[in-house]
């Protein structure tokens, strides 16, 4: 037999026994539609993520924190003593204490191998945002360094190197503020309100130049450097010429090409140093492994229902095989190979494989379409640009060809019983 | 065309081993020239069917030998084998051996199918096949919508549809009434005669065995004269 022929017989004797081959098909398309949903769900939120990634800072910033050393921070807090280091909470991971960051510090920093330009993440307390007179709102916002790329609903990301200040507002502000839309907002001057350690209030003009998409780490008002030193200044008018400045954390550039050893070399030498650098990826990173693992076990239990449905295969085969004994028979007296026998069941069993994959992945595609498009506009609103559920061909064409190696595989046995027959045993069969 | 086509040497055939021990041939000797038309008679249980699948090189014998074409049979292995059986022999069994829920045509096309032949070509072959046996019109019916004649018919078309040399033949006429029985009987000596198809039917039906060129008697397992098949079998006849 030709290879088409055996194709379309293949094809033709699944179809012979209808009610078995829906019942094994619906085994599949169960499997196939759970893993391809488990796979969607995966894509989806990594794609997120990664879209993400390039909001919360740049691949060449490293956040360094001066880490307390092992031993104080189980046994309570440490003696005062007057030139000592100050602990601060935050800046390094939740619910961890660092020790303050100051000049000589900073400058320490910018001489560890690797790094070629530090600068102090500074605490800007602002009292409030205008636009017009549209009534002030509370500010909370973070410096971005340059190089951060910012998922926006509108406007551009800071220009590059300018001295020109200017804010990046999320969504949530465009209304409030007064704006009437998101794109009617980009380009206005916005009026910033801050204290100076005086205690006198001033008053700073920033252009907004674009509008920020809620994000998965939630979103914030972010400031360009020139307006972030500005608004600093600003704050510290007023402050004692002995006062030391110290810092919760500073913000390291390395070069933007460096690999990940090049990486790993720059964190080490600031642990030789006696700082901690943690980059973005660092951060992504675990919260990427949790949900690889949750997909993964998700996965597993696709792959289990696949399993049971290979033993449906398996059993469909058999039948198969048994109640076509005498036709084996009769197609090896004509002369057909064993080989081509094979061939036939197992291409009867991956076509089987082939129908409920094909079937449970286009089910789930266009379910997996329709609930991403639901949650997208409800449960989910908030995080713009998040499609829960995404398929990509790659991950289709892996559940599909992993379905059909599933089902060859459950095939050998029975095709293999199929092929070694003698045909005078399987004419004489009754 | 009086070559020898088949051949065989002391042939023997055991089932079983032990105490179900059971021999079914017990040295059978004979020689099929090509073009002849042989029937192979007695009783039942007597190992003609037996005798059939070894000359049709579908069984092994338990000992002998069989040429087929000068060629020891038991150097035939694989795709030899296989293209012998394909090409060379034509089959029809005791039963009809026809594929359910699916039309005569594909039916009779099957060992063209096998044997690789193109789509467009293989149709017209076997609706050649059918129209030697005026089926034509029937080409498209579910097989076993057929009656057991027009089944019989199908089945034979199916054995010459690939222009084998040898048709083997196990009483074809066993399951049609003699009327059906009698057109299969022409059919199959008319192509034996017009096209020099070698002839090898099992029968038990001396009417049948008549009409061939030459009769082997087969007694337990045995090649006897014509006179001893009646003779009362000195041991137990299987059934
Ligand atoms: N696979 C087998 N195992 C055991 N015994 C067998 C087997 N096949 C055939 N036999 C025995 O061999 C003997 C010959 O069988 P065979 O089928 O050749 O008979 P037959 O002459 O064709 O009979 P019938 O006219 O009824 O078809 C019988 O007694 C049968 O029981
Ligand atoms: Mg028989």
């Amino acid at each position: 037999m030709k290879a088409i022929d055996i194709l379309t017989t293949a094809i033709g004797n699944s179809f012979r026994s209808r009610l078995r081959t829906t019942l094994t098909v619906i085994a599949i398309f169960i499997g196939a539609f759970t893993l391809t949903i488990t796979n969607g769900l995966g894509t989806g939120i990594n794609q997120y993520i990664d879209t993400q990634l390039a909001s919360i800072g740049a691949a060449d910033i490293v956040t360094v924190t001066k880490p307390v050393a092992a031993t104080t921070t189980t046994t309570g807090p440490k003696p005062y003593t007057a030139n000592g280091p100050t602990e601060v909470s935050g800046g390094g991971a939740p619910g961890s204490t660092v020790l303050a960051l100051t000049d000589s510090d900073i400058t320490a920093i910018g001489k560890v191998a690797g790094v070629t330009a530090v600068e102090p993440q500074v605490a800007i307390r602002t009292d409030y945002i205008e636009y017009g007179t549209n009534g002030k709102f509370q500010l909370s916002a973070v410096g971005e360094g340059a190089g951060v790329r910012i998922q926006l609903a509108a406007g551009s990301q800071f220009t590059s190197g300018t001295t020109s200040l200017e804010i990046i507002l999320p969504t949530s502000y465009i209304d409030t503020l007064g704006f009437s839309s998101n794109k009617d907002a980009v380009g206005k001057t916005v009026t910033i309100g801050i204290t100076n350690a005086a205690g006198e209030q001033t008053t700073l003009d920033a252009t907004l130049v674009g509008v920020q998409d809620a994000t998965l780490f939630g979103a914030n008002p972010s400031f360009n450097p020139a307006l972030s030193t500005a608004l600093y200044d600003a704050q510290k008018v007023g402050q004692p010429a002995t006062a030391t400045s110290t810092y919760s954390s500073a913000t390291a550039h390395i070069d933007p090409n460096a690999t990940k050893s090049q990486v790993a070399d720059v964190k080490a030498a600031l642990v030789d140093a006696g700082y901690a650098g943690t980059t973005v990826a660092d951060r992504i990173g675990t919260f990427q492994t949790v949900i690889d693992g949750i997909i993964l076990v998700l996965n597993a239990f696709a792959i289990i229902a696949l399993l049971a449905a290979g033993f449906g295969i398996i059993n469909t085969l058999l039948m198969s095989v048994q109640e076509r004994t005498r036709e084996i028979g009769l197609m090896k007296a004509m002369g057909m190979s064993g080989g081509r026998i094979f061939a036939l069941f197992s291409t009867e069993a991956v076509f089987i494989g082939f129908l409920g994959s094909a079937i449970g992945a286009g089910i789930a595609m266009l379910v997996g379409g329709v609930i991403s498009r639901v949650l997208a506009r409800g449960l989910l609103k908030d995080l713009a640009g998040l499609q829960i559920l995404s398929f990509t061909p790659s991950s289709i064409a892996t559940v599909l060809l992993l379905v059909m190696g599933i089902a060859f595989v459950a095939a050998v046995l029975p095709a293999s019983r199929a092929a070694r027959q003698s045909p005078i045993d399987s004419l004489r069969y009754e | 065309m009086t070559g020898t086509v088949l051949s065989t040497r002391n042939l023997t055939k055991q089932y079983g081993s032990g105490s179900a021990r059971f021999d079914a041939l017990k040295g059978v000797s004979i020689d099929i020239a090509e073009g002849e038309s042989v029937a192979i008679v007695g009783k039942s249980g007597s190992g003609k069917s037996t005798l059939m699948h070894i000359l049709a090189l579908l069984d092994t014998p338990s000992s002998g030998e069989v040429t087929v074409d000068g060629t020891d049979a038991a150097k035939l292995r694989g795709a030899r084998l296989n293209t012998l059986r394909n090409r060379t022999f034509g089959f029809v069994f005791q039963q009809f051996f026809l594929t359910p829920n699916t039309s005569v045509l594909d039916n009779v096309m099957l060992p063209l199918k096998i044997a690789r032949i193109g789509g467009r070509e293989r149709k017209r072959l076997a609706l050649e096949a059918l129209e030697t046996l005026e089926l034509s019109d029937k080409a498209r019916s579910k097989a076993t919508d057929l009656s057991g004649g027009q089944k019989q018919r199908v089945v034979i078309a199916r054995a010459l549809v690939n222009n084998p040399r040898i048709i083997f033949a196990d009483e074809p006429t066993g399951n049609l009434d003699t009327a059906t029985g009698a057109v299969v009987e022409d059919l199959l000596f008319e192509l034996n005669a017009k096209q020099g198809i070698t002839l090898v039917i099992v029968t038990h039906d001396e009417e049948l065995a008549a009409r061939a060129s030459r009769r082997i008697y087969l007694r337990d397992g045995r090649v006897v004269d014509a006179a001893d098949v009646h003779a009362p079998a000195g041991t137990a006849v299987g059934a």
